[in-house]
């Protein structure tokens, strides 16, 4: 084994060991695991006639009872087992935008960073637009001209949540661009794309790990937000689709809510889950920023 | 200034070309569902044949193009907007007031003794506050104090900004609109605190490292004067300069909040546009919105220069 992977594995354990003895951090995994458990079980445990509403057989807007738990919906349908299906498309939604959000920042940040001159400035104005415009008028345009469904769901919130990060990780890749080890990987005669990879982007991950955990709590927000405003494809019934659902056809008034409250208590519980992993892991990898 | 200026540009070029790539036909879109004279649409398909870049001229020319009709109300987009203008002012204005209040004196009680019992109760609190989304509270709300449940008798309306029939401009209608501006503004005020209330903790545990700090309490001033004397006008600073910088997170707050609550301000007015979809309304929308948080965004950074002498260089 050589040298640098040993190192790496040291710094995983050192990293384990302090996560391990971290309260909050270690209260926000339990709670993921149990949600992403639901994610993964969902297909097993529903049968597909429980989603459809020609096959419903409960009442409409049926109070908790001991067949339907959580009540029932406007069609009849059980809201505990929708509500376990929204968890796979709320889950799935979040982490795939997080995925394309934390390569576009990751990217840009480190670009931004690394070059000088006019390409720099370039990136440095783009990621700010995206600072300032506000988010939700940005995404409803972006999504009202490509169209509901979920893909688009997850390409707009994607390009529309990067620029946090890529200010973060940038300012991080300053720091290091004025390490030792860089000059000398220089004067050995580095290319750019060398140099960002080999030396930038390891030493700027751990960073974007924690930045990570921290975004899919707001993306998962900005999904809940964005499907509730008619954004996503109507036939997934994600958590904000549900409260979409449950305003539109009139629970509010009828008073029903057990189909409001379960939705919103699942969307604080990932977000808080998120959060508390998130704000463990930048107290490790960077103790000086969380203080 | 300059940065302010360019940014604005971009989102005035970005509103043309967003809306020229929309897939299918804008006049179908137009049309559809409406009795239109033949001859205006054959009028507007000229319009949009002509180049682009002739298109992109004359929208240049005036932006704010005052003869440009919403495509489900038929009537011109920014006429609509100034008449949503002040119930939006009014919500909005409201509960930023009494959430940086009350944000800013739970961030100094929690900031001032970190670790503390307020501050572990506080942080909790606002955490959780923070991972709400602010539509599904003031769902919650409006089922609660509204509808009625749990025991609890519905005292407030179900929504609107005044009961039908009631003169807003005379004292008793004012009370009728302030008895309808009480759940929205409870929902708003909850979601913008946490937010203020985290920042203004988290500045004010940085400003107890300073060092004048420990020379203000050697000289043997009181703890509490220390606190108001001292520590919080220098906290104080990137809060308030944050509540100007928070102008696009409490927009989202207005459309979803005023949706649920058919509050008749821009909020609502985007859900409608958004549910035709109406083209030019939204169009009209986003640019509406950009500006004013860009201008937010300067008044931020004015204040900055005129309060931190430190930034003057």
């Amino acid at each position: 084994m050589n040298v640098s992977a040993q190192r790496r594995r040291l710094a995983m354990t050192i990293f384990a060991n302090s996560f391990r003895k971290d309260r909050s951090g270690m209260t926000g995994v339990v709670i993921l695991a149990i949600f992403i458990a639901t994610a993964i079980l969902a297909p097993i445990l529903i049968p597909d006639a429980a989603l459809d509403v020609t096959k419903a057989d409960g009442g409409r807007f049926e109070g908790p009872s001991f067949s339907y738990p959580l009540g029932t919906d406007e069609s009849g349908r059980s809201i505990l087992l929708l509500l376990a299906w929204g968890t796979r498309i709320s889950l799935t939604v979040g982490i795939a935008a997080t995925i394309i959000s934390m390569v576009l920042g990751t990217a840009f940040g480190i670009a931004a960073g690394h070059f000088r001159g006019a390409g720099s400035h370039a990136l440095v104005g783009v990621t700010d637009w995206f600072l300032v415009i506000p988010f939700l008028p940005l995404a409803i345009v972006l999504a009202t001209v490509l169209g509901p469904s979920t893909l688009n769901l997850i390409i707009v919130i994607g390009i529309t949540s990067w620029a946090g990060t890529a200010r973060l990780i940038r300012a991080q890749t300053l720091s290091i661009e004025g390490r030792p080890y860089l000059e000398r990987s220089k004067a050995l005669g580095a290319g750019n794309w060398y140099q960002m990879s080999r030396h930038v982007l390891p030493n700027v991950f751990p960073l974007v790990l924690a930045n990570t955990t921290l975004t899919v709590a707001i993306v998962i927000l900005s999904e809940t937000t964005l499907s509730f405003l008619g954004l996503g494809d109507p036939q997934a019934p994600s958590w904000g689709a549900l409260l979409d659902r449950a305003f539109s056809s009139g629970a509010v008034s009828r008073g029903a809510w057990w189909y409001v409250l379960p939705p919103g208590i699942c969307v604080v519980l990932v977000v808080l889950a998120f959060t508390l992993v998130g704000r463990a892991m930048e107290r490790i990898v960077d103790p000086r920023r969380a203080s | 200034m300059l940065r302010a200026f360019i940014t604005l540009a971009f989102v005035v070029i970005f509103n043309f070309f967003l809306f020229r790539m929309l897939p299918g036909d804008p006049i179908g879109l137009y049309a559809r569902g409406r009795n239109q004279d033949p001859e205006q649409l054959v009028e507007l398909r000229r319009a949009l044949n002509k180049p682009l870049l002739e298109q992109f001229i004359t929208y240049l020319r005036n932006p704010f193009d005052s003869t440009i009709d919403s495509t489900r109300f038929s009537r011109p987009v920014w006429e609509m907007i100034g008449e949503r203008v002040w119930p939006t002012l009014l919500l909005l204005g409201t509960a930023i007031l009494l959430a940086s209040l009350i944000g800013i004196w739970i961030g100094i009680r929690a900031g001032w003794k970190p670790g503390g019992r307020f501050d572990r109760m506080s942080t909790g609190t606002t955490l959780i506050l923070y991972s709400m989304p602010e539509f599904w509270l003031g769902m919650m709300l409006l089922i609660v104090f509204s509808v009625g449940a749990f025991g609890i008798p519905g005292m407030f309306p179900v929504g609107g900004i005044s009961s039908p029939g009631v003169d807003t401009s005379s004292p008793m209608g004012w009370l009728n609109v302030l008895w309808h501006l009480v759940l929205p503004c409870t929902t708003l005020v909850l979601i913008y605190l946490a937010d203020y209330a985290l920042v203004m903790r988290a500045s004010l545990i940085d400003e107890r490292k300073q060092e004048y700090l420990t020379l203000a309490r050697a000289k043997g001033l009181r703890d509490t004067m220390v606190r108001k004397r001292h520590a919080v006008p220098n906290a104080l600073l990137p809060t308030v300069t944050l509540i100007f910088l928070s102008l696009g997170f409490v927009v989202t707050g207005a459309i979803t909040v005023e949706t649920v609550f058919s509050w008749p301000g821009l909020g609502l007015l985007t859900y409608e546009a958004l549910r035709g979809p109406d083209i030019p309304l939204l169009q009209a929308i986003f640019l509406m919105f950009s500006i004013a948080v860009i201008v937010a965004n300067l008044i931020a950074e004015l204040l900055y220069v005129v309060f931190d002498p430190r930034v003057r260089s």
